[in-house]
């Protein structure tokens, strides 16, 4: 089944028949060609219909998310922001310049909740590289909900956006307080000019005596060379466990940090013991 | 005790305003669309004025564990521009009102008491009442007991129940009328001028707890943003019973907007697990605090609003 034909199945046992009714309803008139006004007036008027009850998937309907579109993440979804996703879905999109306009239209008109379910949506839209743009717009956004709604468990940025914006959005999570583990598809972009940023970001933060996320060096440690390595040297001499534990993982497999790797083996089994995965780091802080 | 500002411009204020209401105890903002100090001469200045009411502000708010509601409408002042009026009303208006957490139309009303702004405001009763909302009547400065009236015929001539009609800035020449006719007076704690809250507890010890309410509607002029909960600690020192302060300061206004079903108790209360994660970051940006925070504390802490 399509997303769009998951959303509305897994909607029939959610919410109150009036309330499906009323969507079935819109979702028909909008497959028809509904007046742009009618559908906006329908996607914002959705969470008083269906509520706003999580949308609570069992194993199997993730699965057949996992199935319909690689990537998609739709189980954290409440109710009106499923059925939110299920009328953009029902928009006609064989002109390409017409849907991308509705989009357009949409966002600039959104409170904070329909920014919410707009980005979340990039995964599911026609035309994926129409929206780059969108995107890339998006990350500027000071709003933790709208830039989590982009950069976490979605599968977009990392199949879309270029490097520049995709670096964007890695650094701008450390500045949101978004931990680098829920950003799909990152170990697949990592780039050297990412790495380089990392580390005159961790040079500021040391200089400023502030912490520094020890998510950071899982992008760090594949390109790690000359300078560089004696930056993770000296996390670890005088970093945290966390911090020693995410930069021996991170280097165990770059054959230029093959020295450091060789001087510090013996802590290093330790270190990783302790944290063994870039998940148990990432529990480590905050939410 | 806890407290609802029904009537603030927070989009005019700081961050300072947002911890000093937080720490006042103010659950919940509610901010009408109004004029921002120039008129605005396109209709892309509205558009981005609406939206980030519904959007930037709102979130703002919540970061300080504040919960924020708006009013959508176009004020008398600028319903005098009457071709970018028209604009307002016809294609944006219609698009804003349905929006999450819009618990009214307002602030309109009128300012000049002209044709213009008449046929605006009768314009905007007609989509309250289409729309199934509440209203938030601005009074005129200028010939204010007219003024008043005039607007309550208005709405009445509209078939609006005068129980969905918040008339706000009230004084002590208009608020008989306005609770002998059934709508709900709202009274503007203003600094130095207007109504001072040594005025308020008067009126509230003369007319009671019903239907009135209380607000600062603090802008980017001189006004206090702690309006509200400074006028309940008044009104408690001088003798006015628990019970009537928290109607004033606190139920009246959630009665009067929550009849748009976009305002509830259990939204601050009870909040969904998503809004519980921006509370908790709002926490975060509480601690720390460093001595200038304090001085602007100090500077607050006169009680009386004269």
């Amino acid at each position: 089944m399509s997303p769009a034909e998951l959303l509305e199945s897994w909607l029939e046992t959610r919410v109150p028949a009036s309330a499906l009714a009323w969507l079935r309803e819109r979702l028909e008139d909008t497959r028809r060609g509904a007046s742009e006004a009618d559908f906006f007036l329908a996607f914002g008027l959705t969470p008083r219909k269906t509520g706003r009850e999580p949308l609570s998937l069992g194993d199997a309907e993730r699965a057949s998310a996992e199935a319909a579109r690689p990537g998609w993440r739709p189980e954290s979804l409440r109710v009106d922001q499923a059925a939110r996703t299920a009328l953009l879905l029902s928009l006609a999109s064989e002109d390409e310049a017409r849907y991308v306009g509705t989009l357009e239209r949409l966002v600039a008109d959104a409170d904070e909740g329909e920014l919410v379910v707009l980005y979340r949506a990039l995964p599911l839209y026609a035309h994926p590289k129409a929206h780059r743009g969108r995107a890339a717009e998006g990350i500027r956004t000071n709003m933790k909900t709208v830039f989590d709604a982009i950069a976490t468990d979605n599968p977009y940025p990392s199949e879309e956006l270029d490097d520049a914006a995709w670096n964007q959005l890695v650094v701008k999570c450390l500045f949101m307080g978004t931990k680098l583990i829920r950003v799909q598809g990152f170990d697949a972009r990592n780039n050297a000019a990412l790495a380089k940023i990392l580390v005159d970001h961790a040079h500021e933060r040391w200089a400023a005596g502030r912490p520094v996320s020890p998510e950071i060096w899982r992008s760090v440690g594949p390109f790690a060379d000359g300078a560089v390595l004696a930056d993770l040297e000296r996390v670890f001499a005088t970093g945290t466990d966390v911090e020693r534990a995410a930069v021996a993982l991170a280097i165990r497999h770059n054959p230029n940090a093959e020295a450091l790797v060789y001087a510090n083996r013996r802590h290093m089994d330790r270190w990783i013991a302790a944290h063994p995965t870039i998940e148990a780091i990432a529990a480590t802080l905050p939410d | 005790m806890h407290f609802i500002d029904p009537h603030i411009h927070m989009q005019a204020r700081t961050t300072d305003d947002y911890e000093a209401l937080a720490r006042a105890g103010v659950v919940a903002v509610l901010e009408p669309a109004f004029w921002v100090g120039q008129p605005r001469t396109n209709v892309g200045a509205f558009q981005h004025y609406y939206q980030s009411l519904v959007g930037w502000e709102r979130f703002r708010a919540s970061q300080f564990g504040i919960r924020h509601y708006c009013m959508m409408g176009l004020n008398a002042k600028e319903a005098n521009q009457e071709e970018l009026s028209e604009l307002v009303l016809q294609e944006l208006l219609p698009r804003y009102l349905g929006k999450e957490g819009v618990v009214a139309v307002g602030e309109i009303g009128f300012d000049d008491i002209t044709a213009a702004e008449e046929k605006v405001f009768r314009a905007q009763l007609e989509m309250a009442k289409k729309t199934e909302l509440p209203v938030c009547v601005h009074t005129p400065h200028r010939n204010k007991k007219a003024g008043t009236s005039r607007s309550m015929d208005i709405a009445v001539e509209h078939g609006i129940d005068p129980a969905r009609v918040v008339i706000d800035h009230n004084n002590e020449e208009t608020v008989k009328e306005v609770l002998d006719r059934g709508f709900w007076a709202a009274f503007t704690i203003y600094p130095k001028t207007k109504m001072g809250n040594e005025r308020m507890v008067a009126i509230a010890k003369q007319y009671g707890a019903r239907h009135v309410i209380v607000d600062s509607s603090a802008d980017w002029g001189v006004s206090d943003p702690l309006a509200v909960p400074k006028t309940a600690k008044l009104m408690l020192e001088r003798g006015i019973a628990e019970a009537d302060v928290q109607d004033m300061c606190y139920r009246n206004a959630l009665a009067a907007y929550g009849q748009s079903g976009q305002m509830a108790e259990d939204d601050w209360t009870k909040p969904a697990a998503v809004d519980q994660r921006a509370l908790f970051e709002g926490n975060s940006v509480l601690r720390g605090q460093d001595p200038s925070v304090e001085t602007a504390e100090e500077r607050r802490a006169r009680l009386v609003i004269e």
